[in-house]
This record gives structure tokens, C-alpha cells and sequence, in this order.
């Protein structure tokens, strides 16, 4: 069972990433709960390709340090440089000024083998 | 007191900087009866300094208050109890330091003729066939400055062999619940990491093992017991997994205490061992002294092993061999720190093997002693008997309110030294306790009623652990803001830091 906030507007992975569907990409409340502090993001640059469950970056908290998973395969769109300059912004708000990269991609953005609707996330064994 | 967040201006110790006071001088030199250099047209323009240093001005019993109030806010194991989980913080013998402090050892040098110093040589490889004896090992290096460095030295040892027999292997594997220092010594020796996972007693997945290992493997690193504290009692079925596949198997000394006397690496079927002498075998630790970490091998990997090494003449000589074609080289000069050797062999010989044997049983007995006590409030996450260590989950007080990290700190208050918190990773709010071996069962008590005290506290006074601790001389610290925007400099008037120049 994940803690925390899950809306019902995205999609998410077992990682605890969520995905929007124009490509935004970010990580659930639980998963910042769990990492607590985040105090430095490594972040891929724009226009370098990723791919579904790969390592597309780290989030380092003072706890321990995480690896991000991609949820689709594709193209980094854009970076969100003030989450960078601001890890904190992923604690306070996870699903909006906290968000990571958008992705431009052709898998479909939808429940499947990997993305999971807010109910099959808050279904997540803990 | 308290620090603000922007670590000046607060509330806190004076440095030696504000003891500053414009003239004041400890030492009066005389003028100089030479000319004066005139560094600028020495060093050109570019080196020679045209800021003021910047130095504190003081006198010398202002140095000396000022350093000797801050070696009194201290904790270490002479002042309290240390129960770090996986630190093996034991009681450090001042028999150690008598003889480290020996005339005959502390007034000598690593270059002196071999002919000068046959005590010191005999007592290095007399240390070399006791750690062989109780790691089941076949030849030991003493070189290794640090744990982690001995894992290096062991890895790179492992990759020597395998390349001397012409493969190429690509594959470490690791437990999930290893140290941090494995994957990273890894990566270091250029091998790719494969994680094997937890079962659901807490040790080794054999099933998933015997799913990752292939011509790719080239061994597997693991710490026994693991750092959950739980013996990997499937350890000969994991030794045949890892060697059928051609894979060396790395003993991570780090939890050696638990084991002492009783069942060796070696017989375990282990090809390679570090052992942290200033875990294990009492010398000081963290900022107390440097480590040691000697490695021992099997025979196979002899001649890998970094040189010198010591060899005895026929006439019963010894002296120092670098002529060893295989070795992997040098990994620290000379033949690594001596000092702490001989304090770790002073604790050997004045506890001889049943002394060594009653470390590890009262090692176990307290740690088992403890986790009992804390039981019913505190729970591990596997109902197992423990070695040396235990991990409490904290996930039903983190739902009360308080964190890990929050009773942590309250420990503080009750004097005690915080337990290791977050690690290893597969425990969700770990609390990781090693009481040791050293402690008195009216110490155990107390840490175990402190914990209870504090855990009705969470409910009672909230506030008490989030703001803890309290009598220290700082407070809670942000420790989200001090990795996000570090501020580590001091500067004159308390403002901004200088920037860090080229």
C-alpha cells in the first residue's frame, strides 16, 4: 500500500514515479515521504533519449540516495531547472512545482504491463 | 542553545577566531638577524599573498582553554556508550596504547635497515599467521589503511586471479542489505553490480542467487552475519552456487565480532576476508586513530597480494620481498599503519583464543539480551535469534509521529550515543543497535529504559523528540538545508563566506 496523495489525473510506476499525460514526470508523495529530505537531483540534460525502465536520474536525500526510473520510453522534452536549484520544491509539492523532466513519447500514457492507474498504485504491495 | 540555519550568528561555542584580539601573541619571536625575503619578487605576482592571513591573535592559555573545551564535548567510548550499529564501537584497551607507545616502535621509520628493527618484523608476521588462523586464510597482507580499502585490495586480488586465468568477468554480486561500501568498491575495481535480494528470513535469496550467477559472475561480496545481524546459515550452499559458476566468494569483515573463535571465513568457503582491526580487534576508531584493514587470501591468491611481504631466510631472518611479478602493487606506502597492528595484536594475545571466543558469545548475549528487552515496543523485522547486532523498525512510531531520526535524537538527551538510523535500506525506519561485547548489563538497562521512556514520550510530549536533543551544544540540526546550501566557512564579521578561491 503507498501513503500519501495519489491523484487520479496520472499514471504511476512500481518505483513510485508518476507520469502525466502530456509527459511530465515526477515522483508520488509517498515515495518523497519515504526518501525524506531531498537535498540534490541528478537530472538528464534535454534532448537525450531514455528508456522505460532505465535509471534516468538520482534523487539524493538525507537518508539515502534513490535511483529514478523512466516510466515510457523517449526524449527528454524539458528539465525542470528550479526543482534543481530547489530539491525541497519535490518534498513540498510532489506532484506539481516538484516535478522532474516531460518526456516526449510514443508509448502510450495509460494503465498497462507498466503504468499503473491511482488505484492500482494505492493496491501496491508495501 | 541553537544554531540558526545559517550556521552564524547563532547562539554558539565561540571559535578561536573571536577569541582574536588585535597584538595578543602566545610567542614573541625576536626580530630577524637575516634579510627579509620579498616573497612578491620570489613567488611573482600571481602566488605571493597581498590579503591579510587572517589569523587569530591569542594567547596561549586562550589556545589551550580553547582546545581543551572542545576535546570536553566529546562523546566517545571513553565517555559513554556507543551502541552504532555495524561500528563494532567497543571499549578500546589502554594496554593497546601502552604498547604502541613502546620507545622501540614509535622511535622508529619504515626506511630503517630490516637488520634494526627484527622485533618489530617478527611481530608483523607473527599478526599475519594469527589473523590467518582465525580468518582460515592462508596468507594475510597487513597493508590495507582502512575497511574499505581493504575491500578494494580484496576485489582487486579477486580480478587479478580471475584475469591470470584468462577470463574476462564482468559481474559483482551484492545482497540488498550490504554495506554501501561493496557496490562502491565494485565500481571501483570496474565490475557492474547484480543485486540479490532478501529472503524472507532476512538472509540470501538462494533461488534468486542461483538465477543471477553465470560466466559473467566474478563473485560475490558478503558480510556474515549480514548487517541485519542474522547469520547467513545457507552459507555453504551460496559458497557452491558462487564457485560452480567459477566465482570467488569476498568475506566483508565487518561484522567479524560476532564470530570470533567460533566459525572462520575461510571454512565458510570464503576466498578472500577483510578484517577492520579497529572494529573487531579494538583499536581506535573514526577521528581516534586510523584504521587498518589487512586482508587475508587462500593460497590461489598469494601472489597477488600487494607488496613487500615479509620472507624469512633460511638462518630464521626476516625481510621485506617486493619482487612479486603477479602483485596487484602497492595500495598504501610502506607496509600500512604499524601502530594500530600492534595495538589490535596486544588485544589478541592479552585475550588468547578463548578470550577472543567469550568476545563473541557476550557480543551475541548482549545483543540478543537487548533486542529482548526492547521486544515488545520495538520490533526487529525478522523474529530471529540475533549475532552481534540487531535493526529495529520504527514504521509503528513513524505512524505515532516520530521518526527514526526523531528518537534518535532524543537518545541524545539520556546520554547515549544515537544508534546507526536509515541503514541497511531493507528495514523501513531501521534503528541498527550493536551494543558490543564491553558493556555491562546495568548499561543495557539503561539504554533499553531510555528507549521505552522515549517511546511513551511520542505520545505524551511530542515536541520533546522533535526538538531534541536539548542539552547539547547544538541543537537539532537542518540537515536538509546543510546539504542543500552548505555553509562551512568562517568569516570575519559573520557574513557571507569568501568564496572559495583557485
Amino acid at each position: 500500500m503507498a501513503n500519501g496523495k495519489v491523484p487520479e489525473d496520472r499514471w504511476y510506476t512500481a518505483e513510485h514515479e508518476w507520469i502525466a499525460s502530456d509527459g511530465t514526470v515526477g515522483i508520488t508523495d509517498h515515495a518523497q515521504d519515504a526518501l525524506g529530505d531531498v537535498v540534490f537531483l541528478d537530472l538528464p540534460e534535454v534532448g537525450r533519449h531514455v528508456e522505460r525502465g532505465t535509471v534516468f536520474g538520482v534523487a539524493e536525500s538525507v537518508k539515502s540516495v534513490s535511483d529514478l526510473f523512466c516510466p515510457v520510453t523517449g526524449t527528454v522534452a524539458a528539465v525542470n531547472d528550479q526543482v534543481k536549484e530547489r530539491p525541497e520544491l519535490v518534498n513540498q509539492d510532489p506532484y506539481g512545482e516538484g516535478w522532474l523532466v516531460r518526456l516526449d513519447t510514443v508509448d502510450p500514457i495509460q494503465s498497462g504491463p507498466v503504468l499503473l492507474d491511482a488505484a492500482g498504485y494505492r493496491a501496491l504491495p508495501d | 542553545m541553537a544554531v540558526g540555519t545559517d550556521g552564524q550568528q547563532a547562539d554558539r561555542t565561540p571559535l578561536i577566531y573571536d577569541r582574536s584580539h588585535p597584538g595578543r601573541r602566545g610567542v614573541r619571536l625576536p626580530a630577524p638577524d637575516v634579510p627579509a625575503l620579498d616573497e612578491a619578487a620570489l613567488l611573482g605576482p600571481a602566488l605571493a599573498r597581498t590579503t591579510p592571513l587572517g589569523l587569530p591573535e591569542v594567547a596561549e592559555n586562550d589556545v589551550v582553554r580553547h582546545y581543551t573545551a572542545l576535546s570536553q564535548m566529546n562523546y566517545g567510548v571513553d565517555t559513554g556508550f556507543y551502541p552504532l550499529g555495524s561500528c563494532t564501537m567497543k571499549y578500546n584497551p589502554k594496554v593497546n596504547e601502552w604498547v604502541a607507545a613502546l620507545p622501540g616502535f614509535q622511535r622508529i621509520h619504515p626506511l630503517q635497515p630490516e637488520s634494526t628493527v627484527p622485533g618489530l618484523l617478527e611481530l608483523l608476521a607473527s599478526m599475519e599467521s594469527i589473523l590467518g588462523e582465525i580468518s582460515g586464510m592462508d596468507a594475510v597482507t597487513l597493508q590495507p589503511a582502512a575497511g574499505a580499502q581493504g575491500e578494494f585490495t580484496g576485489v582487486l586480488l579477486m580480478r587479478a586471479l580471475i584475469r591470470a586465468r584468462g577470463e574476462e568477468r564482468h559481474t559483482l554480486i551484492i545482497p540488498d542489505s550490504a554495506h554501501g561500501t561493496n557496490p562502491a568498491t565494485a565500481a571501483m575495481a570496474g565490475y557492474g553490480v547484480a543485486v540479490v535480494p532478501s529472503n524472507v528470513r532476512g538472509g540470501v535469496d538462494l533461488a534468486a542467487l542461483r538465477g543471477l550467477v553465470n560466466g559473467d559472475t566474478a563473485g560475490l561480496m558478503l558480510t556474515n552475519p549480514n548487517t541485519l545481524g542474522l547469520f547467513e546459515d545457507e552459507i555453504l550452499e551460496i559458497a557452491d552456487v558462487v564457485h560452480s559458476a567459477g566465482g570467488l566468494l569476498y568475506y566483508d569483515g565487518a561484522n567479524a565480532n560476532a564470530i570470533l573463535g567460533e566459525v572462520r571465513p575461510g571454512d565458510m568457503g570464503f576466498d578472500v576476508v577483510h578484517l577492520n582491526l579497529h572494529k573487531t580487534f579494538s583499536t581506535p576508531h573514526g577521528g581516534g586513530g586510523p584504521g587498518s584493514g589487512p586482508v587475508g587470501v587462500k593460497a590461489v591468491l598469494e601472489p597477488f597480494l600487494p607488496g613487500p611481504r615479509l620472507q624469512r631466510a633460511p638462518s630464521g631472518a626476516l625481510s621485506w620481498d617486493d619482487n612479486r611479478p603477479q602483485s596487484i602493487g602497492k595500495v598504501r606506502s610502506y607496509y600500512g599503519n604499524v601502530g594500530i597492528v600492534l595495538r589490535a595484536l596486544a588485544y589478541i594475545l592479552s585475550h588468547g583464543p578463548d578470550g577472543l571466543r567469550e568476545v563473541a558469545h557476550t557480543a551475541v548475549l548482549n545483543a540478543n539480551y537487548l533486542r529482548a528487552r526492547l521486544a515488545d515496543r520495538y520490533p526487529t523485522r525478522y523474529d530471529r535469534s540475533v549475532m552481534h547486532e540487531f535493526v529495529l523498525t520504527l514504521a509503528s512510531q513513524k505512524e505515532r509521529g516520530a521518526s527514526a531520526l526523531d528518537v534518535a535524537k532524543r537518545l541524545i538527551d539520556y546520554g547515549v550515543y544515537p544508534p546507526t538510523v536509515y541503514f541497511p535500506l531493507v528495514v523501513k525506519e531501521a534503528l541498527m543497535v550493536e551494543p558490543t561485547e564491553t558493556e555491562s548489563k546495568e548499561t543495557l538497562d539503561r539504554f533499553a529504559d531510555a528507549l521505552a521512556a522515549i517511546d511513551q514520550e511520542i505520545d505524551a510530549s511530542p515536541e520533546a523528540l522533535k526538538t531534541a536533543p536539548h542539552h547539547t551544544p547544538v541543537g537539532r540540526l537542518d540537515e536538509a538545508e546543510a546539504a542543500r546550501h552548505p555553509n562551512i566557512r568562517w568569516s570575519a564579521g559573520g557574513g557571507p563566506p569568501e568564496s572559495t578561491g583557485p
